[in-house]
């Protein structure tokens, strides 16, 4: 290797995402006033979140079909009220469950 | 820590606890790789406890393990995480203006998807301490992960790491449905980003668009139309 890791690792790597990560959050100490930002400020959390998780989780797994149920379940749980704790782990049981049951079925 | 401090450190932790197992599961599979990609057991986890990112690390391991060149390297982890940087913005609305500089930059290193997704999620005003215990749950898992996955190699059965990976996306959707309850705005909205994350991501058009990239195209285009379309009323700040 012509590259030290260390640099790659600490630098290149660790540096720069550290300063990704705080610019604006010391940069920007004071409220923002307009309303398309802070609209805008509003929905990314969402956006963001939910761009991450569809069409991604349907490659989590090792089936597609035991990641749309954990889908389907963990959004349900999530509706009716179901905490952080719950709604991951309700998608975690429902993997497993159907993975497991799909198992049984092909053998 | 005075009663208030702690009281939300504990509640980060709490909160954080998926997140602790979630991380695990995934740098798990990560420590597996890392002899793949030429590095050791020590240079993995002090890259997991100094970088906290998935994406940045699987990007910056292949760009090492290619042996290119830093600027590269650099290059491929703005792009990587340039999402961070709007979560960022999100956050120094959410704390109190007041925050002094120490507690920002403590703040920073847990700027993940999923301690974001905590945080941001918080009723009210935001309280470090509260990001501080979620990361205090996470950082650990995350290294951890990394460090047992490189030296013992894979241990547990594919079935478990399976089912502990969506844990993470059950965290992201404990946070983006709740809104949709009261909101028919929201509900329509995340809609939306399905068809249009799926349409992005699945049609061979855009391959050649990293996929850090496709999240922050997709979040900037979705939440500048919702801002215009749907702008919000001057939020009471259990609102947001």
């Amino acid at each position: 290797m012509k590259h030290n890791v260390y640099v790659y690792i600490f630098i290149c790597m660790a540096l720069v995402t550290y300063l990704i990560r705080i610019l604006p959050l010391t940069l920007i100490r004071k409220e923002i006033k307009n309303r398309f930002f802070r609209s805008f400020l509003y929905y990314v959390p969402y956006v963001t979140l939910a761009v991450m998780t569809f069409p991604a989780i349907l490659d989590a797994t090792q089936s597609p079909v035991s990641a749309v149920l954990a889908l389907i379940a963990a959004i349900a749980a999530a509706f009716f009220g179901g905490s952080l704790f719950t709604v991951a782990l309700t998608g975690c049981v429902t993997v497993f469950i159907s993975e497991l049951v799909m198992d049984l079925i092909i053998k | 820590m005075t009663g208030e401090r702690k009281q939300q450190f504990l509640k980060g932790l709490k909160d954080g606890f998926p997140i602790f197992l979630g991380y695990f599961a995934v740098s798990l599979t990560l420590g597996i790789h890392l002899r793949e990609y030429g590095l050791t057991p020590l240079q993995g986890t002090l890259a997991s406890l100094t970088n906290h990112t998935s994406a940045g690390e699987l990007i910056g391991f292949q760009t090492i393990a290619a042996d290119s060149g830093y600027w590269i390297l650099i290059l491929a982890e703005i792009v990587a995480n340039a999402r961070y940087l709007l979560m960022s913005f999100a956050l120094s609305q959410k704390i109190d203006p007041k925050t002094p500089l120490w507690q920002r930059l403590l703040m920073g290193h847990g700027i993940t998807d999923e301690i974001f997704s905590i945080s941001i999620s918080v009723p009210g005003k935001l309280s470090p301490f509260y990001t501080y215990g979620a990361i205090a749950a996470a950082l650990p898992g995350w290294t951890g992960g990394t460090f047992v996955g490189a030296i013992l190699g894979n241990v547990l059965p594919t079935r478990f790491v399976s089912a502990l990976s969506v844990g993470l996306y059950g965290m992201f959707i404990a946070a983006f449905i709740p809104p949709t309850k009261k909101n028919k705005v929201m509900t329509g909205l995340i809609a939306v980003c399905f068809v249009l994350s799926w349409i992005f991501n699945r049609l061979p058009v855009f391959d050649g668009i990293d996929s850090g990239l496709k999240i922050i195209i997709l979040t900037v285009l979705i939440s500048s139309a919702a801002a215009l379309l749907f702008p919000r009323k001057e939020a009471s700040p259990d609102e947001t």
